[in-house]
C-alpha cells in the first residue's frame, strides 16, 4: 500500500520554542489516521505543517509524492486542489451563502458551467445531509450544521485526502457521534485518505484506523488502536486514562520563579 | 539605565517596526503583482470583484464627498473674504478657493474620508478573517489571499480616489462659488469663468497624484494591518484602530513630502 502523507524528521519552531522535534510518520491510502494529544501537544501545529500552511524548521513533508516545502507556489496550489480541509470552526465564508461557499472552489479553480456547478454543490449538501439548506448563511447554522458545510466544501474537489481539525471540538454528544459517522462513511463511499486531529479519545477510537499520538511535540506512539491501547507507555496511559499530570517542583527554580 | 540597555531598548523598540515596514512593501508589490500577472498564473483578479469593490468604497461615498467638499468650499470662501478684505482684494478669492481646493484640500479631505470609512472596513474584513481561520481555508483551497483580498481593493481605490477628487474639486468650487458670487454680488457666469482662466491642467493633477498615492497607502496599511490581527475580537478593534490612525497620519505626512517637492 503506498503512503499518501510521508513526513520525515520534521522539526518546527515558533520563535525560540520548539514545538515539533524529529517527527517522523507516514499516512497510507484509504486509511483514517487520527493525530491524538492534549493541548500544547504540537498536534494543531502539525496539521498546519502538512497543509503548508507553516513552513518547518527542517524536515520533508511529502504529499502525494511532492515535497510540500520545495515545491513552487502554483505547484502547490495544484496540489491543495487534491487536499480537502474542515477547519475546527468550519471556516466558511461569512459574506456567503452555504452553498456559494461550497461551490466557491469549483467556481474559483475550474471552468464549469453554472448548473453542473450547481448541481455538484446539491449533490454534496446530500451527502453531509444539508439538503435544503443551501440559501442560509453560516451564521444562521448550528455548530455542527457548520462543520458538516465545511465537510461539504473540502470534498467539493473530490480531494484524494480529507483533514479535519477537531472535528468534536464544541458539539454535544450526539452531533459528535453523528460527525464520527459521516467522516467513517466519506471515507467508505468516497474511498478517500483522512487525517483527523482530536483530543477527543472517544472519537478517536471510534474511527481510527491507526493513531499517532503526539506529546511535548513529539510522538510517543503511531500505531494501530489495539497497539495504543495495549501500550505500556506511561504518558500514553495517562492520556487514555485522564489522569493529571504530576507536577515535579524544582524548589530552586521555584525559588527563582517567585523572586526574579 | 545604562547604556546597554538603553541600545536594548531601542533594538527592541526598532526591529519590528522596520519588519512591518518591510511587510508593508512586500505586500504592495505582492498586489500589484497579482494584477498584472494574475492571469498568467491562473490566478486572476477578478473583474467582479473589482466592480463590487469600486462600488462600495467609490459610488457610496459620492453623498458624504460631495457634502464635504461643498462645506469646506464654502469656508475657504468666508475665509477667503475675510483674510482679503484687509488688502481691499476679495475678488481674489477665486484663487485661493481654486488653488486651494484642487492642490490640497479635496484629495486630503476625500484621504482622510476613505481611511475613515474604508480603511477601517478593509481592516476589520480581513482581520476577522484572519481570527476565523477564513485566511487559512482560502489558502488551503489554492488561493492566494492577497490576489483574491488585496488586488481588487487596491485597484478599486487607486481609480475611485481619483474619481472622487475630481468630484470633490467641482463640489467645493461650486460651494465656493455660491458663497461669493453671493456676498461679492458677482455673476455665476464670471465666476466660473474667471475660476476656468485661473485654474490650470497641472493645479488638478497636482490633487488628482496625491489621491493615487493616498489610495495605495490607505489599502496597503489597511490590509497589512488586517492580517497581522491577533487576539480575537478586541484584536480585531484595536487593528482596526491602528489601521486608521497609520493611515491617515502617512497620508498627511505623504502630502506634506509630495507639496514640497512638486512646488520647489
Amino acid at each position: 500500500m503506498d503512503n499518501i502523507i510521508q513526513i520525515t524528521g520534521l522539526n518546527a519552531h515558533y520563535g525560540d520554542v520548539q514545538v515539533l522535534e524529529d517527527i517522523n510518520l507516514h499516512i497510507k491510502r484509504g486509511e483514517i489516521m487520527v493525530i491524538m494529544g492534549g493541548s500544547g501537544s504540537g498536534k494543531s501545529t502539525l496539521l498546519r505543517h502538512m497543509l503548508g500552511l507553516n513552513h518547518p524548521s527542517s524536515g520533508q513533508i511529502k504529499i502525494l509524492g511532492e515535497d510540500i516545502s520545495t515545491i513552487s507556489a502554483m505547484q502547490l496550489n495544484k496540489l491543495r486542489q487534491k487536499m480537502g480541509v474542515a477547519f475546527q470552526g468550519g471556516a466558511l465564508f461569512g459574506s456567503m451563502t452555504v452553498e456559494e461557499n461550497i461551490a466557491f472552489p469549483l467556481r474559483e479553480l475550474t471552468r464549469l458551467d453554472n448548473e453542473t456547478v450547481k448541481i455538484m454543490t446539491r449533490m454534496k449538501l446530500e451527502i453531509v445531509n444539508l439538503a435544503g439548506f443551501g440559501e442560509l448563511m453560516p451564521s444562521q447554522l448550528s455548530g455542527g450544521m457548520l462543520k458538516r458545510a465545511a465537510v461539504a466544501r473540502a470534498i467539493i474537489m473530490d480531494p484524494q485526502v480529507l483533514f479535519f481539525d477537531e472535528p468534536s471540538a464544541g458539539l454535544d454528544p450526539v452531533v459528535s457521534a453523528e460527525l464520527d459517522d459521516l467522516i467513517i462513511s466519506l471515507k467508505k463511499a468516497l474511498n478517500i485518505t483522512i487525517v483527523v486531529v482530536t483530543h477527543e479519545l472517544e472519537s478517536a477510537f471510534k474511527i481510527a484506523d491507526r493513531i499517532t499520538v503526539l506529546d511535548h511535540g513529539e510522538i510517543l506512539i503511531s500505531g494501530s488502536v489495539d497497539e495504543v491501547r495495549q501500550s505500556d507507555n506511561e504518558r500514553i496511559q495517562e492520556l487514555l486514562n485522564r489522569t493529571p499530570r504530576e507536577q515535579l517542583i524544582n524548589a530552586e527554580e521555584y525559588l527563582h520563579r517567585l523572586t526574579r | 539605565m545604562n547604556i546597554k540597555s538603553i541600545a536594548e531598548y531601542v533594538g527592541k523598540k526598532t526591529v519590528p517596526s522596520i519588519i512591518e515596514a518591510g511587510y508593508v512593501f512586500l505586500l504592495f508589490f505582492e498586489s500589484v503583482y497579482w494584477i498584472f500577472s494574475g492571469k498568467l498564473k491562473q490566478q486572476p483578479v477578478h473583474a467582479r470583484l473589482f466592480f463590487s469593490e469600486a462600488v462600495t468604497v467609490g459610488i457610496r461615498a459620492i453623498p458624504i464627498v460631495s457634502i464635504l467638499c461643498f462645506s469646506v468650499g464654502v469656508m475657504l470662501a468666508i475665509q477667503g473674504i475675510e483674510t482679503l478684505k484687509i488688502f481691499g482684494a476679495e475678488s481674489k478669492v477665486i484663487f485661493g478657493i481654486s488653488f486651494s481646493m484642487t492642490r490640497e484640500f479635496s484629495p486630503l479631505i476625500i484621504g482622510i474620508l476613505i481611511a475613515g470609512r474604508s480603511g477601517s472596513a478593509i481592516t476589520a474584513k480581513i482581520g476577522t478573517m484572519m481570527e476565523t481561520q477564513e485566511i487559512d481555508a482560502l489558502r488551503v483551497i489554492g488561493i492566494n489571499p492577497v490576489r483574491y483580498l488585496v488586488s481588487p481593493v487596491l485597484l478599486a481605490m487607486f481609480i475611485m480616489l481619483p474619481s472622487l477628487t475630481l468630484l470633490g474639486d467641482i463640489m467645493g468650487i461650486a460651494g465656493g462659488g455660491l458663497y461669493s458670487t453671493i456676498t461679492l454680488d458677482m455673476s455665476i457666469e464670471n465666476y466660473i469663468t474667471r475660476t476656468l482662466e485661473v485654474l490650470t491642467l497641472n493645479d488638478i493633477s497636482q490633487g488628482l497624484i496625491k489621491s493615487m498615492i493616498f489610495a495605495i497607502l490607505i489599502t496597503i496599511i489597511s490590509a497589512s494591518n488586517g492580517f497581522q490581527v491577533k487576539g480575537g475580537a478586541e484584536g480585531v478593534g484595536v487593528s482596526t484602530t491602528r489601521s486608521v490612525v497609520y493611515s491617515i497620519s502617512s497620508i498627511i505626512m505623504a502630502d506634506m513630502i509630495f507639496t514640497y517637492f512638486i512646488n520647489r
